[in-house]
C-alpha cells in the first residue's frame, strides 16, 4: 500500500536541513503554502536557498521566513512588494543574496530541472543586464541565452485536493509554480485542503501525477496572506 | 526639454482615449496579454463585435473583468495580483505552460507601459538602475521576447517633461528591438528600420509639437 500522507505540517518539513534548496510555490498569495512555511520557521532550518516568484507580504509566510534570518539566497523574479519591507532590508544589508530571473525563465528552469534537462536556450533577457555572464548563441538568426535547469531538495506546494498516492489538483490561479516545482524537487511536499483515497480524483483531471509528490498533508482551512496581513499578524 | 508639462497634460489624448485608440487596432479573436496600468484600460474599449481572449501569465486564459466588490477569490488573480474572473471557455495552467504560450509565439499581442523606448525598438520598463532599488523584473522580458506583436502605451513624456521616446535608452533594457508600435497621448508611432515613423497625430496636435517632445527624429507621414 502506498500512503504519502503525513499527519502534520511539522512532520512534513521535519527533515529540511540547513543549507537546503527549497522551492516555494505561489504567485503573491495565490498558492502560497503558508502553513508549510510556518512549520519550516518552527522547525529551524537555516542558510536556505529559496526559489520562489515573490518574497512574501507583511510579516507572515515567506516574508516571515526571510525575517527570521533563515534565507541566505533567494532565486526570484519579482522580489518587490507593496506591503513588505522584510526583503528590501535584507537585500540592502547584504544578508540575503538575490538571483533575479525573468519569470518565464524561472518557470522553465524549474521545469527543465524536473525533466532532466540541465540547460536550455531562451530569447528572454537577450541584450539586458540579466544576460551578463551568460552564454549567448544564435539559432536561425536570433540570439538566445543559455539558462540552467534548477533542482531542489524540497518543494513546498499548495494544492486543493490530493490523494494518498500524491496525485494533486489545484484551485484556479493557485496552480502557478506548483506543478513544475513538484517535478524539480527530491522531496515535494503538498498541503491540500483535502486528502482523499486513490480513485477519488478522476485520472483525467489529475494535474500533478503522484510520482512527483513525496508527501501530502491536510490543511483543511488554509490561511490567506492578505487576511493575516490585514489582521496585523506577525509570525511566529 | 522645455518645461511644458502643464500644457502636455491638457492637450492630446487622455489615458482612456489612448486605450480606446489602441483597442481599434486589435483583431477579433486575438490572444492578448495586457500589462499593469494604462494597458489594462484597453479591455474596456474593445469595439463591439470583437472578442479577445486575455492571457495573464500567472496561469489563466480567458480572464474576465474584476468581480463585484466583496466577491473576489484570492486564488483567482491576475499578474498584478488583483482579483479577476474567468470567462466561459477559460483555462487554468501552470507557469511553465503559461510562458510556453508566451515564448512559443502563441500570444498575438502584448501591451506594456514604458519608461523609455528607443528608435530601434528597445524597451526599458523595469528598472531605473538606481542604487539601492530592489530590482524586480517579473515576466516583462519573456513577454517582449516571445509575443508576436508588442505595443507600448504611454504618456509621450515623463512627469518632468523628459521624452520617453529616445535615440537610445539610458535605463536598463527589458528587451532589444522588441517594440512594434507606440501609442501616446500625442501620437501613434511605428518602429521601423529608419526609426520612429509617425502613423497618426492625436486630434489638435501638430507634427512639430510631437517632434519637440521626442528624443530622436520623427519621420513624417509620407504624402501619398
Amino acid at each position: 500500500m502506498i500512503d504519502k500522507q503525513v499527519s502534520s505540517a511539522a512532520e512534513a518539513v521535519g527533515d529540511v536541513f540547513d543549507g537546503a534548496v527549497v522551492m516555494v510555490g505561489g504567485f503573491g498569495e495565490a498558492g502560497s503554502p503558508i502553513e508549510l512555511i510556518h512549520a519550516l520557521i518552527d522547525q529551524g532550518a537555516t542558510n536556505l536557498t529559496i526559489v520562489s516568484n515573490n518574497t512574501g507580504s507583511g510579516q507572515v509566510g515567506l516574508a516571515a521566513l526571510l525575517k527570521a534570518g533563515r534565507v541566505s539566497k533567494i532565486i526570484c523574479s519579482f522580489p518587490r512588494t507593496a506591503n513588505s519591507t522584510v526583503f528590501p532590508e535584507l537585500y540592502r544589508s547584504g544578508k540575503t543574496e538575490l538571483e533575479l530571473v525573468p519569470q518565464g525563465t524561472l518557470a522553465e528552469r524549474i521545469r527543465a530541472g524536473g525533466a532532466g534537462i540541465p540547460g536550455f536556450f531562451t530569447p528572454a533577457a537577450v541584450g539586458t543586464p540579466l544576460a551578463d555572464g551568460k552564454e549567448c548563441r544564435e539559432f536561425d538568426g536570433q540570439e538566445y541565452l543559455l539558462e540552467r535547469g534548477l533542482k531542489a531538495d524540497f518543494a513546498l506546494i499548495k494544492g486543493q485536493i490530493a490523494d494518498t498516492h500524491g496525485n494533486v489538483i489545484y484551485n484556479k490561479t493557485a496552480r502557478n509554480f506548483g506543478p513544475p516545482m513538484a517535478m524539480a524537487a527530491k522531496v515535494a511536499i503538498v498541503q491540500a485542503n483535502q486528502v482523499v483515497d486513490p480513485g477519488e480524483i478522476d485520472p483525467e483531471i489529475v494535474v500533478t501525477p503522484g510520482i512527483f509528490v513525496q508527501r501530502v498533508v491536510v490543511i483543511a482551512n488554509p490561511a490567506f496572506e492578505s487576511e493575516l496581513v490585514a489582521a496585523g499578524v506577525s509570525y511566529p | 526639454m522645455t518645461n511644458q508639462t502643464d500644457q502636455a497634460q491638457i492637450v492630446g489624448r487622455t489615458r482612456e482615449e489612448m486605450a480606446k485608440r489602441l483597442a481599434q487596432d486589435i483583431a477579433n479573436g486575438s490572444y492578448v496579454n495586457l500589462g499593469i496600468g494604462i494597458p489594462e484600460l484597453v479591455a474596456k474599449f474593445v469595439p463591439d463585435g470583437r472578442t479577445l481572449i486575455y492571457h495573464t501569465e500567472n496561469g489563466l486564459l480567458g480572464m474576465g473583468p474584476s468581480p463585484e466588490p466583496g466577491l473576489g477569490d484570492p486564488e483567482l488573480i491576475n499578474a498584478g495580483k488583483r482579483h479577476v474572473t474567468a470567462n466561459p471557455g477559460a483555462a487554468f495552467f501552470h507557469h511553465a505552460d503559461s510562458f510556453a504560450m508566451i515564448r512559443g509565439g502563441h500570444i498575438d499581442l502584448c501591451v506594456l507601459g514604458a519608461m523609455q523606448v528607443s528608435k530601434d525598438g528597445d524597451l526599458a520598463n523595469w528598472s531605473t538602475g538606481a542604487p539601492g532599488a530592489i530590482p524586480a523584473v517579473g515576466g516583462a522580458m519573456d513577454l517582449v521576447a516571445g509575443v508576436k506583436s508588442v505595443f507600448v502605451i504611454t504618456q509621450h513624456c515623463t512627469k518632468q517633461g523628459e521624452p520617453k521616446l529616445v535615440e537610445s535608452c539610458t535605463y536598463p533594457l527589458t528587451g532589444r528591438g522588441v517594440i512594434d508600435r507606440i501609442y501616446t497621448d500625442l501620437a501613434v508611432i511605428d518602429i521601423t528600420a529608419e526609426g520612429f515613423q509617425l502613423v497618426e497625430l492625436s486630434p489638435s496636435i501638430d507634427f512639430d509639437y510631437v517632434q519637440q517632445r521626442t528624443g530622436a527624429d520623427l519621420l513624417p507621414i509620407a504624402n501619398t
